[in-house]
């Protein structure tokens, strides 16, 4: 699994969007689960709610802390990963396949243009990486 | 900003691929590979911590034990060579100073560890009534702290300082040689676990650190930082000073009303026997979160109504439950009583359960 894969496109909090039609599936990045640490618990919003970007999605808990979590995209929820709300471990262990968190029906497919490429999030996060970490 | 301050281990920790946080001024490690793994390790094999924030009082002199009856909760006077004890430092008022252990290592020979935090205040808490006779140094600046905790722990610390330290009873403390370097060895801890505590110089500290490390390899030790030391604490619901108890909260709300002996004069004897007699209006209670990870901070409602708050949450990973400690209204802190923790402007349901949430089998 590589760390960033090149087939999706990157917020800079550190989530993550696979397009497939007009349906992104949405995530968090293996570098954003490893600055969380263990993740225990996930909040996620409710099927038809609809999202917008860059606004909150949902939370992820740590052992230690709460992180929210940024919608990269606006549109509506079509489906929630169940199974990251009851083992929230996929998180870590899987972060951008079984680890995803929601689907969501685009409303505006031009928002794709405001994501990161791998190229560009690989660079964001060396940078952040290198200034420290946050 | 004041630059952090380091222990003797720091370089032991970086190399270990630490990450770190600011404990207190003190830059600590809080995990060194995943905060569950840590724990699990710690209830299941054994786990090292690096705990030479503490800070460490020697009190000294014939007078010690009858000097410390007085600035302190509990009866020390009658502490056997050999023994510790959990103590609390009050104020007049009653509100509590510090938690502390109180370890007799010779008849006029006391070793006091206090949290990091409140060095200065418990200082001039001792100084201030220190008699004739007794005297008073802080030795933290020269004194590491490890502590090896888990079931291998006894076996693993025999390997490098003799079999004698797995005959110690709990809370019995000993001089023994540790690596070859000279220590004082107790076994307390703050795990719920069976376990050790290990004072050394600090030119000691790597040595014993490394020795324990490969001592315990076949045992699976793991070194453990700060997350899972909080949940392991917390599991065992023992008390984290700043979090659970500070100034303004007293003894008995803070079930630690059994440290308080009321049958000799001490600092805030007065307004312990008061809290006593008059039952106090809110307790500490366990909860069991329902839905949410309750967080130090998070206010306790019952019917809509913020009746408490948390003073710490975390995920228990053994216990595999969200728990937390709380103060709500006595009369809401009996086992069993539904309220709700408020998180992030839900009231996630939550029952008042018996702690501490994980007791380790006998």
């Amino acid at each position: 699994m590589s760390a960033v894969p090149d087939d999706l496109r990157y917020s800079k909090e550190h989530e993550w969007v696979r397009l497939e039609g007009d349906t992104a599936t949405i995530g968090i990045t293996h570098f954003a689960q490893e600055q969380l640490g263990d993740v225990v618990f996930v909040e996620l919003p409710e099927k038809s709610a609809s999202v917008r970007q860059f606004a909150s999605l949902g939370v992820v808990e740590s052992v230690k802390a709460a992180s929210d979590i940024y919608s990269p995209i606006s549109g509506e929820v079509v489906e929630r990963n169940v199974k990251v709300i009851e083992k929230p471990e996929l998180v870590n262990t899987s972060p951008y396949e079984q680890g995803w968190l929601v689907k969501v029906k685009l409303a505006d497919k031009g928002e794709i243009n405001k994501l990161l490429s791998a190229e560009d999030y690989r660079a964001h996060i060396g940078e952040t990486a290198g200034a420290g970490g946050d | 900003m004041p630059e952090l301050r380091h222990t003797p281990l720091h370089e032991r920790h970086v190399a270990l691929g630490a990450s770190f946080t600011d404990f207190g001024g003190w830059d600590m490690p809080v995990r060194y590979t995943s905060d569950l793994a840590e724990h699990r390790a710690v209830r299941e094999a054994a786990g090292l911590f690096d705990i030479s924030h503490m800070a460490e009082f020697l009190v000294t002199g014939s007078g010690a034990g009858a000097f410390l009856d007085y600035a302190l909760a509990g009866r020390l006077s009658t502490l056997a060579v050999g023994k510790a004890k959990y103590s609390l430092v009050l104020a007049e008022d009653g509100g509590i100073v510090d938690d502390v252990i109180v370890y007799r290592t010779a008849a006029d020979h006391v070793l006091m560890v206090v949290n990091a935090a409140n060095i200065a205040k418990d200082e001039a808490h001792v100084r201030k009534h220190l008699p004739k006779g007794v005297a008073f140094a802080d030795r933290s600046a020269d004194t590491a702290l490890i502590a090896i905790q888990g079931p291998r722990a006894a076996d693993i610390l025999a390997r490098i300082a003799g079999g004698s330290v797995a005959a110690l009873p709990p809370f019995g403390v000993k001089s023994a040689r540790a690596a070859g370097a000279e220590a004082t060895i107790a076994r307390t801890g703050y795990t719920g676990e069976d376990g050790f505590e290990v004072f050394i110089d600090n030119a000691d500290a790597a040595g014993v650190w490394q020795a324990l490390l490969v001592a315990g390899r076949g045992d699976a030790i793991v070194p453990v930082g700060l997350g899972a030391r909080d949940t392991l604490r917390l599991e065992a619901r023992f008390s984290l000073y700043g979090n659970d108890i500070d100034e303004t909260t007293g003894p008995i709300e803070a079930g630690l009303g059994w440290t308080c002996k009321l049958d000799k004069d001490f600092v805030g004897r007065d307004a312990i026997a008061k809290q006593k007699a008059d039952g106090p209006k809110r307790r500490i209670v366990g909860l069991v979160v329902e839905g949410g990870v309750a967080r130090h901070g998070h206010d306790v409602t019952s019917g809509g109504k913020v009746v408490g708050k948390v003073t710490s949450g975390t995920f228990g990973p053994t216990v595999a439950q969200n728990i937390a400690l709380a103060y709500v209204p006595t009369e809401l802190s009996k086992v069993g009583t539904a309220l709700a923790v408020r998180i992030r402007d839900k009231d996630v349901p939550a029952t008042v359960v018996k702690t501490p949430f994980y007791r380790r089998a006998a």
